[in-house]
């Protein structure tokens, strides 16, 4: 703008007709953005309504009550639903991160025959998504007897290649000076990695470890399949059990998933930039 | 190698003496390399190969057995495809599927690049507009489903008020069989258009402002700029958006279909990867599940194919 508004007075005309345009698309914008946002205004003002309120068509609660949120958490146990899927996520996250960083370290910086063959297939499995492979990765599971348990939440979520890939693609593009002076005084390759390598690459892996909260605090089908225990239950699992016992009280069930969403709500206005700067890069390497 | 670590060494060696040689007698610096990279490597490996690469083998291997509930198989050769192929249901579920990618794929497309193009630009509160329209994506498909079951609900849903509002009648979102596949399609959309906008997004940013001001002097207008600048030169992204919705389309929407309609009304929403759970773990039916799992990764892997063919791999006409 402030290069267009340099120009002199034969330009007017092209300008003026420039601001037109902006102006009609901010309105578009702003009538998308509304629109866009609209259902997720709706799921928070109608979870403070009353039974008899939440169908009535505003916006804007007559009463409001917290009253749906304190049934939600004493008539189900809600706070075991959210502890568990906080405590998995959590676990599933730290794991997946020092695993991933550590394979693809080796994979871009060590030297080892068969390297790029190794590559390609850790890369080639992020076509298999996990839908397709659910009724097998089901059955290893129930033989290794992990079915119910946290360990068969927890452990199979943990490898995909997506996060290597990541990973793999930030490493190739550091320097290689420091490492390579920390070899020369002879330090072993885990020191390199742990003191050098692990430090450097603390923007990457924040940005992957909300990404990789986020997908599994979200996750659904595996958490429903593999568990049938009442205590595994996550907050997911919970709150769709809880729509079909509750169906027709919205009142009660759009409490329950407003915090369900909640936490990451808060994770994506504290963290928004990292999770789109981590989107872009996963499009366009 | 050897050869390459030797003046290191010497080079090493003058500020100090080294104490650290003798600890590795045996193995040289390359060998060490092997076995450190083997170290760091074993872990995630050993995982991706006993979650994902043997469930991917044994996918095509159960489908040739009957598994029992209670873990017993019986081989039945070809059975269970035979089966498939005389089974409506699965056909139905792959007809569906076909709609819903078909029908998904390219509005996706089209309001995601709409939306990219909209916050390229250069407006007031336009960080505003990015994230709002992102914030679906965070939003787990199950609230959503929730969320969205409540406001397409035919008596008390809030689209049918404002429907009757205007004075016209309103629809039964989730209850007409005619209906409801789109309306998933829609709330679909209101997910993932964000994340496909932040992906255009980023691809537009990469072009080059020069060109734009270039065509700009030449008298070019929004069209043309788009036509001869924009499409060309995008085309790594679109290949990219392109390919992994359709991956996401046609191994994904399990979540939305089982909260919204639980692939009613008369089955007019049972996709294929739903139709699947349902044989598995409704009916047990872990084997021929398996069958059509494998059938759906064989489609998945030829539309990706012809994807592919067609963009010829996202890269510019430059030749190679």
């Amino acid at each position: 703008m402030a290069t267009e508004t340099r120009f002199a007075p034969a330009r007017v005309t092209r300008m003026s007709a420039g601001r037109r345009g902006r102006i009609g698309l901010t309105v578009l914008g702003t009538v998308l953005a509304a629109v866009a946002f609209f259902p997720v205004l709706w799921m928070i003002t109608s979870a403070f309504k009353t039974r008899d309120t939440v169908t009535d068509g505003k916006l804007i609660p007559d009463e409001f009550t917290v009253q749906n949120f304190v049934y939600v958490f004493t008539e189900v146990p809600f706070v075991r639903y959210l502890l568990n899927s906080f405590f998995i996520s959590a676990v599933i996250t730290v794991v997946a991160l020092l695993l991933h960083s550590m394979a693809a370290y080796a994979l871009a910086r060590l030297r080892f025959p068969g390297r790029e063959t190794l590559f390609m297939t850790i890369f080639s499995t992020l076509l298999i998504t996990a839908p397709v492979v659910l009724i097998p990765l089901f059955l290893v599971v129930r033989e290794l007897g992990m079915l119910d348990s946290y360990a068969g939440l927890i452990i199979p979520a943990i490898f995909n290649a997506f996060g290597i890939f990541l990973l793999r693609q930030f490493y190739l593009g550091l320097p290689r000076e420091l490492e390579e002076a920390a070899i020369v005084d002879g330090c072993g390759h885990w020191r390199v990695y742990w003191s050098i390598v692990l430090p450097l690459s603390r923007p990457i892996l924040s940005a992957l470890a909300i990404f990789f909260f986020l997908a599994n605090w979200n996750s659904f089908l595996w958490p429903l399949v593999s568990t049938t225990n009442p205590d595994l239950t996550v907050v997911q699992v919970g709150i769709a059990s809880f729509q079909s016992q509750y169906g027709s009280n919205w009142n009660y069930v759009l409490a329950a998933a407003a915090v369900a969403a909640a936490p990451m709500l808060v994770l994506f206005f504290s963290f928004q930039k990292q999770i789109t700067e981590s989107i872009k890069t996963s499009g366009l390497k | 190698m050897s050869d390459l670590a030797a003046p290191e060494r010497t080079a090493s060696a003058a500020p100090a003496a080294r104490p650290k040689e003798p600890p590795q007698p045996r193995l040289s610096r390359k060998h060490r390399e092997w076995l450190a990279a083997a170290l760091f490597l074993l872990p995630d490996c050993i995982g991706l190969l006993v979650f994902v690469g043997i469930p991917m083998v044994l996918s095509v291997v159960l489908s040739f057995f009957q598994v029992s509930g209670f873990g017993s198989y019986e081989w039945v050769g070809l059975g269970n495809y035979e089966r498939m192929l005389g089974d409506p249901l699965f056909w139905d579920s792959m007809k569906i599927t076909g709609i819903y990618v078909l029908v998904l794929v390219p509005v996706l497309f089209v309001v995601s690049l709409g939306l990219g193009l909209l916050v390229k630009q250069n407006l007031p509160g336009v960080s505003i507009f990015r994230t709002i329209f992102f914030l679906p994506y965070v939003i787990s498909l199950v609230v959503v489903g929730l969320l969205w079951k409540f406001m397409l609900d035919e008596q008390i849903g809030v689209v049918n008020k404002a429907f009757r509002s205007v004075g016209l009648e309103g629809e039964s979102w989730l209850g007409d069989p005619d209906i409801a596949l789109y309306s998933i399609i829609a709330v679909f959309i209101w997910v993932m258009m964000g994340y496909y906008m932040i992906i255009f997004l980023a691809g537009l940013q990469e072009i080059p402002r020069e060109y734009y001001e270039a065509a700009r002097i030449d008298g070019a207008g929004p069209w043309t700029q788009f036509r001869t600048i924009t499409w060309p030169l995008l085309r790594p992204t679109s290949f990219f958006v392109l390919l992994m919705s359709t991956v996401a389309a046609i191994t994904g929407g399990f979540e939305l279909v089982f909260v919204l309609t639980e692939g009613g009304p008369a089955n007019s929403t049972s996709l294929a990867i739903f139709y699947i759970y349902q044989q598995a773990f409704v009916f047990g039916e872990y084997g021929y599940s398996a069958a059509m799992g494998t059938a759906l990764v064989l489609a998945m892997v030829l539309v990706s194919g012809v994807i592919f063919k067609i963009t010829k791999g996202g890269r510019f006409d430059d030749g190679d």
